[in-house]
């Protein structure tokens, strides 16, 4: 690293985040060959490992041991300091939290060649800042976490149709007790059916829920089929037909009903067909995700579905979760409330659609998750981050400013 | 082959050595990490013990100094794998000017590799078991003005293990030659190659993982070099004299 002080730098882990967080005006460090796994606590389930450790790895060899992540994202091809970067959530948040308040402590490199541990008790300012900074506080180096145990690689999975959105909401708060819960949401349905969704609860399986048969490997796997896009569709192919068909389908598919499922389809769909995003061909996509708080989720969530059905545009994938309590990191994203996450192609359109979006999310107390974020002014941003002149502060007190860049924080000043 | 089957990586920084210790411990096998600086090699220990759950270590080693019987007598017993990865690209047009770079490329893909599996072949033989992997390259198959040093060398080592293999064949021992073509590693790091020709570390891996459990002897990582080898070597030499290759 240039000790200089004169290049900016920015980490990059498995650069899964959909916007521009890991990349920018200087250099771009490549995390992913800091990947060894340096202890691990069978005890305890308590593992240290260096930043760019995938977590596709963890989930691969500590499953079979019978520990699993306590928080994942939707994707398992992320590294660990990615998910403290960005303070990750998962299905189960409404219980467990992001990933940030498993995280016991991390080794930061500050930029000017000093690395400080950080953690609940030890520089806590930095601790805070981090875990959901988006790497602009230092570059993480190695993190120490808690790992759950589970006692099967299977998920017993409830689905519930929910005719709309009220009634999804409905079965959230009934279902706050059960360990994952998620909708997805046909985006395109109006009127008295907006919002109409599947409901997919999940809890760890323990072998009790298997065929007699199958208790004595709870931990077998069957090999999940690889299907990959083989080319960028052309832009034709992704219209408001193919999506509302698509849609109808996947929620016909979602048959009500419990059953036992491997955890990779279940936690991770899209990780199974490897380079998915190129249906939506060489303009790509942009991905919008939102959290309203609580009080104002009902007609918030409302006003945003009719406002994406009315323009048209095809979302692929609407997904729809409730969120715990905010977390402490001070650019976390999640609140106490409704987190909406969308897929559309990226076109002059969409962006239109977007800022009206956003003007929805505002007046509802919301935000964006700056992981999936490409394109939030900066007003937005100052408006939806009450925490954000602390993780300004921050960044001038350790001279991260200069230091630390990507084009995330130059659009958004942070 | 017994799960317990102890593998030594010769040459275990590199990225190829490491992907291949992961590999092999990932079936339970343990593992003994050589390279120069071992010290540095702790991280490695830890990461494939905690990963793994099989005994992992690391040892001093240097496949120039010449020292084979002294490392081999240093070790608390005798691998059942022994895997050569240890190599070095080197600059062609370094090598063509300045011969202690062209000797140090000579050395660590042939003397120095050729040197360590004749002592460990003579164990080998003694015990009545084992298995010797030799990580050799395609560019050995033809010299070629690009990079005729490091090729010659390679074709040097290519045709040791094809004799070793040989004079081992009624011995119960098993020697595997890889090929791997390019590969993305620190050592082509910047290069451009071809991405369908160019195989990840962890292919050449999971090639040699299948050698030794099938009794392979020669593999190229990707079929398709076998095919562009088998052309290359086909040219006849009047004319391959003026090809720019």
């Amino acid at each position: 690293m240039d000790r200089t002080g004169d290049t900016p730098v920015i980490a990059r882990g498995a650069a899964r985040s959909y916007g521009d967080a890991s990349f920018g005006p200087g250099l771009t460090l490549d995390m992913r060959r800091l990947d060894h796994v340096t202890a691990f606590d069978a005890a305890s389930g308590v593992m240290t490992c260096e930043a760019g450790v995938l977590l596709s790895d963890v989930i691969r060899l500590w499953t079979p041991r019978g520990w699993f992540p306590p928080v994942t994202p939707g994707t398992k091809f992320v590294t660990i300091g990615g998910m403290i970067a960005s303070d990750v959530h998962g299905k189960n948040h409404h219980l467990a939290g992001s990933f940030g308040d498993h995280v016991i402590s991390f080794r930061l490199a500050l930029g000017d060649g000093s690395v400080a541990t950080c953690s609940r008790t030890e520089n806590v300012d930095l601790f805070e800042a981090t875990c959901g900074g988006m790497g602009l506080t230092g570059v993480i180096l190695e993190a120490t976490f808690r790992m759950i145990p589970v006692r099967s690689a299977r998920i017993m999975q409830e689905t519930q149709r929910a005719p709309n959105l009220a009634a999804a909401m409905d079965l959230f708060e009934a279902g706050s007790e059960r360990t994952y819960s998620v909708a997805w949401i046909d985006c395109l349905a109006t009127g008295a059916e907006l919002g109409r969704s599947a409901v997919i609860f999940g809890d760890h399986a323990s072998p009790d829920d298997f065929d007699s048969d199958a208790r004595s490997a709870p931990f077998s796997r069957r090999t999940p089929n690889k299907r990959r896009i083989p080319l960028d569709f052309p832009g034709f192919a992704l219209n408001r037909a193919s999506v509302s068909a698509f849609n109808k389908l996947y929620y016909k598919r979602q048959a009500p009903g419990r059953r036992l499922v491997d955890l990779e389809p279940y936690f991770y769909p899209l990780d199974a067909i490897q380079d998915w995003n190129r249906i939506y061909g060489q303009r790509g996509f942009v991905q919008y995700q939102c959290v309203l708080p609580l009080a104002t989720s009902r007609d918030g969530l409302a006003a945003l579905l009719t406002e994406i059905a009315r323009a048209g545009d095809p979302s692929f994938l609407a997904v729809l979760k409730r969120l715990g309590r905010e977390s402490f990191g001070l650019l976390s994203f999640p609140l106490e409330g409704y987190t909406l996450a969308l897929d559309f192609p990226a076109t002059d359109r969409t962006f239109g659609l977007l800022d009206r979006l956003d003007d929805i999310t505002l007046e509802a107390g919301g935000r964006l998750y700056l992981t999936k974020d490409a394109r939030m002014r900066r007003a937005m941003l100052e408006a939806s981050y009450p925490r954000l002149d602390r993780f300004r502060a921050v960044r001038e007190q350790y001279g991260f400013t200069t230091r630390f860049r990507s084009a995330l924080s130059d659009r958004l000043g942070l | 082959m017994v799960t317990n089957q102890s593998v030594l990586i010769l040459g275990a920084r590199s990225d190829i050595g490491r992907a291949i210790a992961h590999t092999f411990a990932g079936h339970g096998r343990p593992i003994v990490l050589a390279a120069r600086r071992a010290a540095d090699l702790n991280v490695d220990v830890a990461d494939i013990s905690a990963r793994y759950q099989v005994a992992a270590s690391a040892i001093e080693f240097d496949v120039i100094d010449g020292g084979a019987t002294r490392f081999f007598d240093s070790l608390p017993e005798l691998p059942d794998v022994v895997v050569m990865v240890a190599g070095l690209l080197g600059d062609q047009a370094v090598n063509e000017v300045d011969q202690d770079a062209a000797m140090r490329v000579m050395a660590t893909n042939y003397t120095g590799p050729a040197c360590y599996l004749l002592e460990v072949a003579r164990r080998m033989e003694a015990r009545g078991s084992g298995a010797i992997v030799g990580i050799s390259s395609v560019a050995g198959d033809r010299g070629r003005r690009s990079n005729f040093v490091y090729g010659s060398a390679k074709a040097g080592f290519t045709a040791f293990l094809s004799g070793l293999r040989n004079r081992l064949a009624a011995q119960n021992i098993q020697v595997v030659t890889i090929k791997p073509g390019f590969v993305a590693t620190r050592m082509t790091a910047g290069m451009k190659l071809p991405p369908a020709l160019t195989a990840a570390p962890q292919e050449v891996a999971d090639a040699t993982w299948r050698a030794v459990t099938k009794g392979s002897d020669v593999v190229y990582v990707r079929s398709v070099w076998r095919l562009i080898m088998w052309i290359i070597r086909s040219i006849p030499e009047r004319l391959f004299k003026r090809l720019s290759l």
